[in-house]
């Protein structure tokens, strides 16, 4: 018998690492199925965090004091495990952030305003979150440039024969896609986009905030130039994120925010850029956050990207057999092979946030309305969905009571 | 009475299913629409005027049963009165008459049709706008 190493992982255990999972929520054990909008934190996490400012903490790069180098060092090690997360060839190309939203507006900013002019054109898709929407738009507006999204089909996927289409409007110098749908959970074709993109001396921007948390990603492999995550969708905490960039864009790059850090030397007449990454890292840096998210990498390369992958593919198998018996739910999207562990859906005759209070007097915990994704609702039609995402952590059980919720949501509007 | 039934009291999911009010004016004097950012409701509202006096008024829109219900009940409570003082309603009355227990969340739900029938009176009345909707500003690229 051939022995293949299938990794999978045992959520009732996982769940055991989560404090949060202790309470009840009106009575009721928490089903929280919305780590698409951000994650719970399991004890690892949160005990690193107390522990670094209970022993380690200072400001980095600046003492000479122990405790500044102890600082130092977690945060450098904090880069270098983000770094080795997502197959980065060097940390110099890993810039800590806010969060991805600020990462995209760093590589808008600072790439956007010195590249793109008139004439030049900017290609998003109508999946984008607003985060990879909207700095896009707004840059594209400043510079000139035109600004296009590229169409879905009625499964949710892009709509790669459009591009042709949409080439004719100009010279595509950028590509921004996400990797993951926040709202529909579709995976996007990077390799295609990467492919089609360089043969055109663009460059492809991902926004990896949904694909980080829950699937290996290889900056390397995927031939992309830029890449987006954040922390708090990855068991980290709120408040730091990642850019990463090919080292000579980044190297040709303006900063995005000045100060303090940033900088070689500054005098009345000039001021010189520090080197990479420190270049894109003004001011005191989220020191604490970089080390919790150093742990929160720990803690998911523990359990297994590919393991935690392969629990959300079956769960969203699960979940969509058991919402399809649902009467009057309609799904949004691809079917679950072809999409992570994300489901949007709507009750007839029911508004998502009618159906999110409901469900939530159950203790079940959705998101309801747009999700950020405005445009990919105009073009489904919609106004707001209702949103139901897994993590590691996710039970089958957690999806039947959001189904027994469903079912009296429809009594109560019957 | 559960938190939930107390929330979608009777009344409320008659305003939602029979909304008053509800459609368009032929020629109105003044309309206006507004969102949500939050959720993505959407009510869109139009007056006509007899002279001060709010003659008649319509709204349309998409959202959630508190927010098309409270705006339901809005369209029955400022017919027949004049423009200045339904500018200078407040949230309580309308949200007395609602008379649900509201979350902050749910509470913009409930308010979205005031605000928006107060933007539609200061375009065709000049009457002051309430302070959430001072300043709003729009980005536009086409």
């Amino acid at each position: 018998m051939a022995v293949t190493a299938q990794p999978r992982l045992d959520a009732e255990r996982i769940r055991a690492d989560f404090p949060i999972f202790e309470q009840e929520i009106h009575g009721k054990p928490l089903a929280y199925l919305d780590s698409a909008n951000s994650s719970q934190k399991p004890r690892p996490v949160l005990d690193a965090l107390r522990t670094f400012y209970e022993t380690s903490y200072a400001n980095v790069h600046r003492a000479v004091y122990e405790l500044g180098l102890r600082s130092d060092a977690a945060y450098d090690g904090a880069r270098q495990k983000a770094g080795a997360f997502i197959n980065a060839e060097t940390t110099a190309e890993v810039v800590f952030t806010r969060n991805a939203t600020e990462g995209l507006n760093l590589i808008a900013y600072g790439w956007g305003l010195d590249n793109l002019g008139p004439g030049d054109l900017v290609l998003v898709t109508e999946l984008e979150h607003h985060s990879n929407f909207v700095p896009w738009q707004y840059i594209a507006h400043r510079t000139g440039a035109d600004f296009a999204a590229i169409p879905i089909d009625e499964n949710g996927e892009l709509r790669l024969e459009a591009l042709d289409e949409l080439e004719s409007r100009g010279r595509v110098k950028l590509v921004a896609c996400g990797f993951v749908s926040n709202s529909l959970g579709t995976v996007n074709p990077l390799e295609r986009l990467a492919a089609w993109a360089h043969e055109r001396d663009a460059v492809l921007v991902v926004d990896a905030a949904q694909a980080a948390p829950h699937r290996p990603v290889d900056v390397q492999a995927l031939e992309c130039d830029f890449l987006a995550f954040t922390g708090h969708k990855m068991c980290g905490p709120t408040g730091i994120g990642v850019v990463w960039g090919r080292r000579e864009l980044l190297e040709r790059m303006s900063p995005f925010e000045l100060g303090g850090e940033m900088i070689r030397k500054v005098t009345v007449e000039r001021t010189t850029w520090n080197e990479l990454p420190h270049k894109f890292e003004a001011g005191t840096p989220p020191i604490a956050q970089a080390v919790g998210l150093g742990a929160a990498i720990d803690y998911l390369t523990g359990v297994g990207l590919e393991a935690i992958e392969r629990h959300e593919a079956e769960l969203t198998s699960y979940a969509w057999g058991r919402l399809s018996e649902v009467p009057g739910l309609i799904l949004y999207g691809p079917s679950p092979e072809r999409r992570a562990g994300i489901v949007s859906f709507n009750l007839e005759g029911i508004h998502p946030h009618d159906v999110a209070q409901v469900v939530d007097s159950e203790g079940v915990a959705v998101r309801a309305g747009h999700h950020c994704n405005q445009p990919l609702m105009t073009s489904l039609g919609l106004s707001a969905t209702t949103r139901a995402s897994f993590y590691l952590y996710t039970l089958p059980e957690e999806i039947d009571r959001l189904v027994d919720g469903l079912h009296r949501a429809r009594k109560l509007f019957s | 009475m559960s938190e939930l039934d107390s929330l979608y009291r009777e009344v409320i999911l008659d305003h939602y299913k029979n909304p008053r009010g509800h459609g368009v004016i032929d020629g109105p004097d003044a309309e206006a629409e507004g969102q949500n950012p939050l959720c993505g409701d959407e009510v869109s509202i139009a007056v006509s005027f007899e002279g001060d006096t709010i003659a008649d008024v319509k709204f349309q829109g998409r959202g959630c049963a508190i927010s098309q219900a409270a705006t339901s009940m809005l369209m029955d409570m400022v017919k027949g009165r004049s423009a200045e003082e339904v500018a200078s309603m407040s949230r309580e009355e309308l949200l007395d008459e609602v008379g649900i227990p509201l979350t902050p969340v749910r509470l913009k739900c409930a308010l979205l049709g005031l605000g928006v029938l107060k933007l539609a009176l200061h375009k065709g009345r000049g009457t002051p706008l309430p302070e959430e909707w001072a300043g709003l500003e729009e980005l536009e690229l086409s």
